[in-house]
């Protein structure tokens, strides 16, 4: 099937033309079509995203820190939400649940598979563009106007959403129980269905793609594990996503058309409301539908992303390639059937909550495959710490401490006493938060010559490193204590139980680990947006890395390869592979040009093959038994 | 390689400097000023000092930015924006110097940065006018550092544990919290041994296989053997958590009937943002509500036509007598809360129009819980764990577990809820249904 695919993207012939192409401003930079266009426009609004949500992170954190105290300059900013420079605490609420918002969508899903997506699945399968380049940019442009509604949100009298991120009902459908619920929550369900819109169309066209516009030779099991990755994630958020409408369109229902899905029974401060016969618990098990993929629409891509920034860099093949492959299959169909253990203690039926429990426990075992793989491949490596690489280090390490917090709140029982606690934040926070981001920075780090022709200062990139990993140690890992001690997360102040007040010094120190972590951030945006115009210029293949994004020319051109599309024929992780001169074979160069170190098994059980490379090395006097056992 | 071109270097050091002289005067400024603020004349005086005077007449947040951008590139300020009278937000001008202050100390970190990095690119010309490499020193560093890191950072666990840990953990008032703590220390130690093991292996890998010219990877693309045994390995220790987890669960959560009918049935009801009790009365049964009937007497709702409820009692804090299984009816009249408290390992969530369980037993009087801590103070607390608004910090009632002499006590003293006032209230509301019912029959009739 690719093969006939392929011959079509072939005959079509786009690389002739690409010089008369006289692109504007508008169609070059706005309005492109162009996967490589659309990935910086993916990067570049999640980025600055990111530093929305982080500020308004350190907002939050300043409040716990110091609960007592005045912060004037704050009125400044945020008027009427911090008088007498105090945040008030609906306005607490709005800044958690649109730091929530934002991360989780705006940064670690579009932020974060929209720019690799767009940049690596044509680049690593060989292909002149997305399936659907008219689609990909209205992604963009679905995601652009999302992001600017929930931004304007902070800019309408009665605030932002302030329901948390996953604005259960009743509390997000009845404005009476909090001001955020009025202008601000129908701005957000707005921005929220574009987004998912922007989802679909982009994953429609990853999906196809991957599946049509391989190159000659790239079968699935020659695909990099980015690609996997990329390819499962898009399935995942294209089967998960659409619940997500239908649950914020029945919440729309609810809010403006006077319907009762998710409410009953209601008395909103004194007054009688009339819904009847819904249900809250409803709202929560489409949005969990959802949201628990989500979780893994975050993870994979950084996962996809670390596993060949660790091959590439220790200099080694990703041990375990098709364990690596299933787990994260494994991974994907998982994914559907754990959405009960956000809900073990909000009314479900306690059966069904055993019946999540065991299926939420399985999915560690995949992770932990890909974890004793990670290490494996790092075994007897020769390990270059660029920028990336420590990155993929820091994001291996959060998975597994991150990870491991998850077969608390897996079971059921022990979730009782950690639901909705500090614990919670900090396992996320670990595992989906950090983790994911650093498998983006590593991303960037890694492919940033191949998507601005230029070369971060490595340097910056250290210091980044440095201030971010242990930064968001310490910031996250005090938490857990607070969840086990009891401290519900969402909480404005620690001031008003006994108990909590032990954890306002942690509170101090861990706010000041933020902000120096937030500070260490300018090492980033300084050096990713003076690079892309004053960095080192990048050689063709800086990495010595052997997918196909690094035989295309550094200059960008429409159609990625000026010449036939390249040929595969091998898988990409043929690192320090003995007999070799190099420590690297590119995935372009056939097994004939490299006699002195094939392996039976690169034959795939091809007769004839093995009969070549059987005459060539006895011709050579070079068996191959010997240098296996080397 | 250099991130600050050697003429962005001479600017920013012209910076500091200007910036620094202007500090002296700066504070001097801001101890002469006083609270009322709207120093307008002043404002004119030095360009830098400038700032923070005229912000605080501005109250847009937009001059603040503007203006220590302004600052910075120390050109004399225009103060001519000052007098935008919106007099919404008049604050100290200290507030705005103090911000200053803040931005300063973050550019003069980054003018640090920028310095290090000058010295470090020097060093690495030295070393390549020396002959010797410059990419494989950087690579022995981060090697050397990941070790210091996974030495501290076990070190650090450690000490979490022995602190943060110590302080956090107490000793569970229930039944089922003590088997819930076994469970979760099983857990705390294998997920901890996972934790240790493979960090040592992460950075111990590191620190050991960092790159060196001469040596190649060991090409090793996989073991099938291994790949399975750490596959099953987890497989089964996550098998063994599951049951355990799975019964345990069922335990809690799976009551008989027969002990349902045995324990103690009382109502929790979550509201913004406060709690309500509701205990049985003599009859050990809790009326039904029906949210319907809320009216500001009866705020809950409660249905007399239940004549149950007529001996409903309201509890002011959750009392509860020690060692007698509890169920707690769980529900809420408005949003979702949460019935958490820590110290019984018991959370519900409470749903508006559902009813919700949870069934425990206290096996810690309050007494003997302050005797173990000896912190005389101590009180069980239950609290709210569902977001539901701004009050939802502190939303919070007492729970005292006592003996069963002191509970019967106590009980004794609570409130019926069918006070005189609402049998009124009921009475009259009786008769117009009555009238109703019989105008509904006289219209069936007359059909």
């Amino acid at each position: 099937m690719s093969t006939i695919a392929n011959a079509g993207t072939h005959s079509v012939d786009h690389h002739g033309d690409h010089g008369h192409h006289h692109e504007s401003f508008w169609t070059k930079y706005v309005f492109s079509q162009d996967h490589k266009m659309i990935a910086k426009q993916f990067l570049i609004t999640g980025i600055i995203m990111a530093v929305v949500a982080m500020l308004l992170s350190i907002l939050f954190r300043i409040q716990l820190a110091w609960p007592d105290k005045e912060f004037p300059i704050l009125e400044v900013f945020l008027g009427k939400w911090a008088e007498g420079g105090r945040i008030n605490p609906e306005f607490f609420l709005a800044l958690v649940t649109i730091h929530g918002t934002i991360m989780v969508f705006f940064v670690l899903t579009a932020g974060l598979s929209g720019t690799f997506a767009n940049l690596l699945i044509p680049y690593q399968l060989g292909a002149r563009d997305m399936a659907s380049p008219f689609m990909n940019m209205l992604s963009y442009w679905f995601f652009f106007v999302a992001c600017i509604i929930m931004i304007a949100s902070f800019f309408v009298e009665s605030g932002p959403a302030s329901a948390g991120w996953t604005i259960y009902p009743p509390l997000s459908a009845v404005p009476k129980a909090i001001s955020g619920s009025a202008t601000g929550m129908t701005l957000w369900l707005i921005s929220m269905t574009l987004f998912i819109a922007s989802q679909v169309l982009g994953g429609t066209n990853y999906i196809s793609t991957v599946l049509n516009m391989r190159t000659k030779g790239m079968d699935l099991w020659k695909m990099p594990l980015t690609i996997w990755a990329l390819f499962l994630t898009a399935i995942v958020g294209l089967l998960s996503f659409p619940v997500l409408v239908s649950a914020v369109v029945l919440l729309i229902f609810d809010r403006s058309f006077g319907t009762s899905f998710y409410l009953s029974d209601l008395v909103v401060q004194g007054q009688i409301l009339p819904n009847e016969g819904g249900s809250p618990i409803l709202f929560q098990h489409l949005f969990w539908f959802l949201g628990h993929p989500e979780v893994y629409i975050v993870l994979m891509p950084a996962l996809g992303l670390t596993s060949e920034v660790i091959s590439t860099n220790s200099r080694k093949p990703i041990f375990g390639y098709h364990a690596m492959v299933y787990s994260l299959i494994g991974i994907t169909i998982l994914s559907f059937i754990v959405w009960g253990h956000h809900m073990f203690v909000t009314g479900m039926n306690p059966f069904l909550g055993g019946v999540f429990m065991i299926t939420t426990l399985i999915i560690a075992v995949p992770s932990a495959v890909k974890v004793f793989n990670y290490l494996a491949t790092l075994w007897r490596g020769n390990i270059r710490f660029t920028p990336a690489m420590l990155f993929a280090i820091g994001m291996v390490s959060f998975f597994i401490s991150g990870g491991l917090t998850g077969i608390y709140l897996g079971n059921s029982a022990l979730d009782i006493s950690l639901h909705d606690t500090y614990f919670v934040v900090a396992h996320f926070h670990l595992v989906m938060g950090s983790a994911s981001i650093f498998g983006m920075l590593c991303g960037v780090y890694h492919w940033f010559p191949k998507l601005f022709g230029r070369m971060m200062n490595e340097k910056l990139g250290y210091l980044h490193f440095w201030l971010t990993f242990i930064g968001a140690y310490l910031v996250f890992f005090p938490m857990h204590f607070m969840g086990i001690d009891g401290v519900p997360r969402r909480y404005y102040a620690f001031t008003e139980f006994p108990f909590m007040e032990k954890w306002i010094s942690v509170n101090v120190f861990v706010t000041w680990a933020a902000i120096v972590a937030a500070v260490g951030q300018l090492a980033f945006i300084w050096n990713f947006f003076s690079s892309i115009w004053s960095g080192k210029r990048a050689t063709q293949n800086p990495w010595g890395s052997n997918t196909l994004e690094w035989t295309t020319p550094v200059e960008h051109i429409h159609g990625n390869w000026p010449g036939e599309i390249p040929t595969v024929y091998r898988w990409p992780y043929d690192y320090s592979k003995p007999g070799h001169h190099e420590d690297f074979i590119p995935q372009t160069v056939p097994f004939s040009e490299t006699m002195s170190s094939n392996l039976p098994h690169d034959f795939e059980g091809n007769a004839e093959a093995e009969r070549i490379q059987r005459e060539w090395e006895l011709a050579n006097n070079n068996p191959q038994t010997e240098k296996e056992t080397e | 390689m250099g991130f600050i071109k050697n003429s962005n270097l001479k600017i920013v050091f012209l910076l500091t400097l200007v910036i620094s002289i202007s500090l002296p005067v700066t504070v001097a400024f801001a101890q002469q000023a006083d609270t009322s603020s709207q120093v307008t004349d002043t404002a004119a005086t030095v360009g830098d000092v400038a700032v923070p005077a005229d912000t605080s007449a501005a109250s847009d947040t937009t001059a603040v930015a503007t203006d220590s951008v302004a600052a910075t590139s120390s050109v004399g300020a225009t103060p001519t924006a000052t007098t935008q009278e919106e007099g919404k937000v008049s604050l100290d001008p200290q507030v705005y110097t103090n911000f200053f202050y803040y931005l300063l100390i973050v550019f003069l970190v980054c003018v640090l940065v920028a310095v290090v990095g000058k010295i470090v690119q020097v060093y690495e010309l030295t070393r390549r006018m020396n002959g010797r490499d410059t990419t494989y020193y950087l690579y022995n560093l981060h090697a050397n550092l990941f070790l210091v890191c996974l030495v501290v950072g076990l070190y650090g666990v450690y000490w979490s544990y022995a602190h943060h840990g110590a302080q956090s953990m107490r000793d569970a008032a229930t039944e089922h919290g003590v088997r819930i703590d076994t469970m979760f220390m099983i857990t705390t130690v294998i997920t901890t041994i996972v934790l240790v093991l493979t960090h040592i292996g992460l950075f111990g890998f590191a620190f050991k296989y960092r790159a060196t010219p001469s040596r190649k990877a060991y090409f090793y693309p996989h073991n099938n053997t291994i790949e399975k045994v750490w596959t099953i390995v987890p497989a089964v220790v996550l098998t063994v958590l599951v049951l355990f987890g799975f019964f345990t669960w069922r335990s809690i959560t799976n009551v008989s009937e027969e002990d349902q009918k045995n324990a103690l049935h009382i109502e929790v009801i979550g509201e913004q943002f406060a709690w309500t009790v509701r205990y049985p009365g003599r009859d050990g049964q809790i009326g039904e509500r029906n949210y319907r009937l809320t009216t500001p007497l009866n705020s809950l709702g409660i249905d007399f036509n239940d004549k149950t409820a007529w001996d409903d009692q309201l509890g002011g804090e959750i009392v509860l007598p020690v060692n007698k299984p509890v169920r707690v009816q769980i529900s809420s009249k408005d949003i979702l809360h949460s019935f958490y408290i820590p110290d019984f390992r018991v959370q519900m969530n409470a749903v508006p129009g559902m009813k919700t369980y949870f069934q425990f037993t206290p096996t810690v009087t309050t007494e003997e819980m302050r005797d173990k801590l000896g912190d005389y103070n101590y009180n069980f607390v239950m609290l709210c764990a569902k977001i539901c608004g701004g009050g939802h910090y502190n939303m919070q009632k007492t729970v005292r577990v006592v003996t069963e002499e002191e509970y019967q006590a106590w009980l004794n003293e609570q409130p019926y809820f069918f006070t005189e006032d609402l049998r009124k209230e009921f009475q009259a509301s009786q008769v117009s249904s009555e009238e109703e019912v019989a105008e509904k029959k006289l219209l069936a009739n007359a059909n």
